[in-house]
């Protein structure tokens, strides 16, 4: 890379470039103005409005359900098969686990969200269950694809962890049931935590999954935001996005700041 | 060694970090909240699976089937079920016709004279190679993903770069920076560039103060608006794996290319740019096929003639509610992407075995 400049310069703009639009959404959501370009001074009348809207507040209860309970899930299985492909050596079906571990994580939303919806309707006729769509179908369908997410943070902190410590445990004749409870998951714990956390908010945030397996009555918040900013600009999402921002950035750095303290000590 | 320094050794198998305990114990917590405010039949469904688990755990060592291939059972068949049966089904109701009717699709076996018979039929990909439409939302979404997955590249390749020669802390806190933003809302970050570039938004607002144009610029809803909010959501994807590899570079490479006398440019272009081929790879994967079927982006930003399969497939299930055309639409997606997929998961593990 030529010069001392080049490198610098272009990594500033980049950040710029991702953090512009999200800067933009924070200062308009103060905006008393219902215009986006006219400053009509500072207010958090949208807030207001976003705490008086109730359509707004239902589907944020419906999607932090769906959040808590799709990420619990998801936390189980994903953690489940990355012990499986990291410790378990060679099986009959390891290279059907590894792929059906690793195509969630790139194929496009339609596919899933059609497939699984597709699924659920065929299960209907066949088994009678489940005789209606909404929450149960979305959370079985975000548990799915989140899995995979929890998967590959897991997998990557099993290979980096130092077996010689389960290995050690075994000689000493605990079985594998305490070795896993033992050894394994408290040093895998951290991993655990940040994979639950990015299932809760992938859960949050997905669109288009959710408008497939969903039913009447449980919009989830995303599909809700979506159905009003079709339509253009509404400042009290604004204000949304601002306190979605807000939390997300508290919660990534706690999580981090754990982390950071976990490495220094190991 | 003392009894009371045993003691402590003991009380160490549990060792969890307060911070840890605390995450634990908040996140039993809200598990059992969820499953207390849900609806009875979520949380019936959370029961079951559990007891499910608890009985053929139970079954499985009465029977002397030993706990391994338990535990390979469970993450495999839920994948299993819900993940790979599904295109199964959609492959299925490709093959059918719509029909006004609960389902809305005609049966694969009727009743026919003399029993049951095969009605499925090819005509919905038929009706995909007859229509242009289709084969020019299949090409149109593909141009779009690759010079999407192009500009993430230069924008990414040398932020990674950057971020993969930082000394520790400041690398450590900048990558927090490229990941942040993919935990914040993807639906709330594409939004946001609608109030930028609006007609009446803020860089039209902008460069209309400084007097560079007099007239606002058109740039949403069209497929520049489009590039921009694929790079922009995706260059983490992009980032990481680029990161991930840069920073594994030796120096000592660059090093002895530069004592022998390349310049930066050369030893980049022949030393730099080659190592770092899998990652390159990586990343332009991980950007090009979910792009590839992204209905969001072009639903918001894109113009009423931008054309992206995602799209077209959306406007099918939801607007013509033709769900084996639909379907048949997935498909043929489906087979555009698998190649990548393939190829993505070779370099994956060769990366792996390298290590």
């Amino acid at each position: 890379m030529r010069g001392s400049w080049f490198l610098p310069a272009a990594s500033f703009l980049g950040f710029a470039f991702l953090y512009i639009p999200i800067l933009s959404l924070i200062i308009y959501s103060f905006n008393d103005s219902q215009l986006v370009t006219v400053w009509g001074g500072f207010s958090t009348r949208w807030y207001g409005e976003l705490l008086n809207d109730a359509q707004i507040l239902g589907a944020a209860w419906i999607s932090l359900k769906v959040g808590v309970l799709s990420a619990t899930i998801a936390t189980v299985i994903g953690t489940l098969a990355a012990f499986v492909l990291t410790r378990f050596g060679r099986f009959r079906g390891r290279l059907l686990m590894t792929g059906m571990v690793t195509a969630p994580l790139v194929m496009p939303e339609v596919l899933i969200g059609l497939s699984l919806l597709l699924l659920f309707v065929s299960m209907e006729l066949a088994l009678g269950w489940p005789s209606e769509r909404g929450m149960v179908t979305v959370v079985i369908a975000h548990s799915t694809f989140c899995a995979a997410y929890v998967a590959v943070i897991a997998q990557s902190r099993l290979r980096d962890m130092d077996d010689s410590l389960e290995e050690a445990a075994r000689d000493l004749g605990a079985g594998p049931v305490r070795v896993f409870f033992d050894i394994t998951l408290p040093v895998i714990a951290p991993a655990l935590v940040s994979g639950w956390l990015l299932a809760f908010t992938l859960s949050l945030d997905d669109l288009v999954i959710a408008s497939f397996v969903s039913g009447p009555g449980a919009s989830t918040l995303p599909m809700v935001i979506f159905s009003k900013v079709r339509l253009g600009v509404s400042p009290d999402v604004n204000a949304l996005a601002t306190l979605i921002i807000l939390i997300v950035a508290v919660a990534v750095s706690v999580a981090g700041w754990v982390l950071y303290r976990q490495s220094k000590r190991g | 060694m003392s009894a009371g320094a045993l003691d402590r050794a003991g009380a160490g198998r549990f060792a969890l970090p307060l911070p840890l305990k605390i995450t634990f114990g908040l996140l039993v917590l809200l598990a059992a909240a969820g499953a207390v405010l849900l609806p009875q039949n979520a949380a019936l469904l959370l029961g079951g699976l559990v007891a499910a688990v608890l009985v053929a755990f139970g079954l499985g060592r009465a029977a002397g089937i030993s706990d391994r291939w338990l535990v390979i059972a469970i993450p495999m068949l839920w994948l299993f079920v819900f993940f790979l049966v599904p295109f199964l089904v959609l492959g299925r109701i490709s093959l059918s016709e719509a029909m006004i009717a609960r389902p809305p699709y005609s049966p694969l076996f009727e009743q026919g004279a003399d029993g049951w018979e095969y009605a499925g039929s090819f005509g919905n990909y038929q009706f995909l190679a007859e229509d242009p439409l289709y084969a020019s939302a299949y090409i149109s979404s593909i141009r779009i993903a690759a010079t999407s997955t192009l500009l993430a590249l230069l924008i990414g390749y040398p932020l990674a770069y950057f971020i993969a020669r930082s000394p520790e802390p400041r690398r450590s806190i900048l990558l927090l920076l490229v990941i942040l933003p993919f935990w914040t809302s993807f639906l709330l970050r594409v939004y946001a560039w609608i109030g930028l570039l609006r007609r009446d938004g803020v860089i039209n607002g902008f460069l209309m103060w400084t007097g560079i144009i007099d007239q606002p610029l058109v740039m949403l809803q069209t497929d520049f608006a489009v590039y921009l909010g694929i790079v922009y959501t995706y260059l983490p994807f992009m980032i990481l794996p680029l990161y991930a590899n840069l920073v594994k570079l030796d120096g000592a490479l660059l090093e002895a290319a530069s004592d022998l006398g390349a310049s930066p440019i050369l030893t980049f272009f022949t030393v730099t740019l080659p190592l770092s081929l899998p990652g390159i790879i990586a990343g332009s994967m991980l950007v090009f096929i979910p792009a590839i079927g992204e209905f969001v982006i072009p639903a918001l930003l894109g113009g009423p003639d931008t054309l992206m399969i995602g799209r077209v497939l959306w406007d099918e299930f939801f607007s013509a509610r033709d769900w084996p055309v639909a379907s048949a639409v997935a498909i043929v997606m489906l087979f555009l992407v698998v190649v990548p997929i393939m190829w993505l998961q070779s370099v994956q593990n060769r990366q792996e075995g390298a290590q």
